[in-house]
């Protein structure tokens, strides 16, 4: 049985560790709310592009010379795989869900007999990656300075995978994320990133939804205009994912560190029980020498 | 009150204006175009160039530099989706120029087709914009 002084010791090292827990949970909830309005503030541009994109692409998809970024380079023998975690652990099974979902899919594709190449985003998801894929990740993209996700982070990843793209280093790429739907649930997500997915036709309707049969004037041209969008539209992909992705990690954090709280708050329950317990113990034991004591005399 | 068009400027990380406008002015890629009410449905791509939104003609325009993006016009007003815009009032000329020499350096430097294409990007809108600045 512990002794008195033990489970002081043990009791204090628990109220320390709930402190602790109870503070990241209520940073987590500010980042929380910040990463929601970031991701909130961001949909406009997005939804813009989406509908613009299934407007053009729609209609230039099918000509010949169409933008490899478009319409593929016509192979599909070398995935690239983006996997985007965060940079900081204590987020539950927030990246373990993202690994686990690409690694699925990576190992599938391993099965088909493709090639697989991974881009690792935030340093977590490199550290369980790379046990099974160590030789396929070709780099990780570090996040650690960045306290907040900007555009500029996106399109450098972007840009990136756009130039190995264009270098030919692989033919098709995929990104994984954790897409927020609650501070409880977070849902790894697959996006296909290159060839560019056109949104459904039933969205491709003008910016302002101008009636549909508004004819446009284009300048330069379709083709010109795709072109000039499609990497912006990457970029876009890769800065939602992300940004998603932000408020996923701090919901998931949140989550767990509640959790961690409350099991902190159920073990002191338990330990100040048993304390107490061994206290009176003590002092009955005592009581009892003390008696027997004088009773002896 | 005069006719006016709806005015929205979206960059990926927030709607940055939304406004009635008298007349706006937009680098458009093939030349500068104006937009009154009523202009007939138009996309364009724009290069690097400054932006003018006149929300009431006899006052002077709202003047921001545009790192590029594209537009649409419709009957609803005019949307631009720009990537980055600069308010010329923050730019220090001679830190532009700076830049605009570091970025011709990394140009010559460049290893790899990455940092090729982020020089280029760079060099892209920090031209025009110095040009401007001087004509001001």
């Amino acid at each position: 049985m512990a002794s008195l002084k033990d489970l002081r010791n043990r009791i204090a090292s628990v109220k320390s560790t709930q402190k602790i827990t109870k503070a990241m949970k209520m940073v987590a909830a500010s980042k929380l709310k910040r990463a929601q309005e970031a991701a909130e503030s961001a949909r406009p541009y997005a939804e813009r592009m989406d509908k613009v994109m299934g407007a053009l692409g729609q209609s230039v998809a099918n000509l010949p010379g169409a933008s490899p970024l478009l319409v593929g380079n016509g192979q599909n023998r070398t995935y690239l795989v983006v996997v985007a975690t965060s940079e900081r652990g204590l987020c539950g099974g927030f990246n373990t869900n993202i690994v686990r979902a690409a690694k699925r899919r990576i190992d599938a594709l391993l099965a088909e007999g493709k090639d697989v190449k991974i881009l690792c985003v935030g340093r977590k998801g490199r550290a369980q990656l790379q046990r099974f894929y160590g030789t396929r990740i070709l780099d990780t993209v570090d996040m650690g300075g960045t306290r907040y996700v900007g555009f500029s982070d996106a399109a450098r990843i972007a840009e990136r995978v756009r130039v190995m793209f264009d270098e030919g280093v692989f033919d098709v790429a995929v990104l994984f994320y954790a897409r927020f739907q609650s501070a409880l649930t977070q849902i790894a997500t697959e996006q296909q990133l290159i060839p560019v997915p056109l949104p459904d036709a039933d969205q491709a309707d003008g910016l302002l939804d101008a009636g549909g049969d508004a004819i446009y004037e284009y300048e330069p041209n379709e083709e010109a205009i795709l072109d000039d969008l499609l990497p912006r539209n990457v970029s876009v992909q890769v800065y939602r994912a992300l940004l998603e992705n932000a408020a996923s990690e701090q919901g998931a954090r949140m989550t767990a560190m509640d959790a961690a709280t409350r099991n902190a708050g159920d073990l002191i329950d338990r330990l100040t029980i048993q304390y107490n317990r061994t206290r009176q113990a003590v002092i009955t034991k005592e009581l009892i020498e003390i008696i027997s004591g004088a009773e002896a005399l | 009150m005069a006719e006016q068009i709806h005015f929205e400027l979206v960059s990926p990380e927030r709607l940055l204006m939304d406004v009635e406008a008298a007349h706006v002015i937009v680098p458009g890629s093939e030349g500068e175009f104006g937009v009154l009410p009523g202009h007939a449905p138009f996309m364009s791509t724009l290069r690097p160039g400054m932006i003018s939104v006149f929300e009431d003609e006899s006052q002077p325009p709202k003047k921001l530099f545009l790192k590029g993006g594209f537009v649409e016009v419709n009957a609803k007003g005019i949307v631009v989706l720009a990537e980055d815009s600069i308010d010329l009032d923050t730019v220090d000329a001679a830190q532009l120029d700076q830049d605009i020499k570091n970025a011709t350096e990394d140009l010559e430097l460049a290893k790899d087709a990455l940092a090729l294409q982020r020089a280029e990007a760079k060099l892209a809108w920090m031209g025009p914009l110095r040009d401007i600045i001087r004509q001001a």
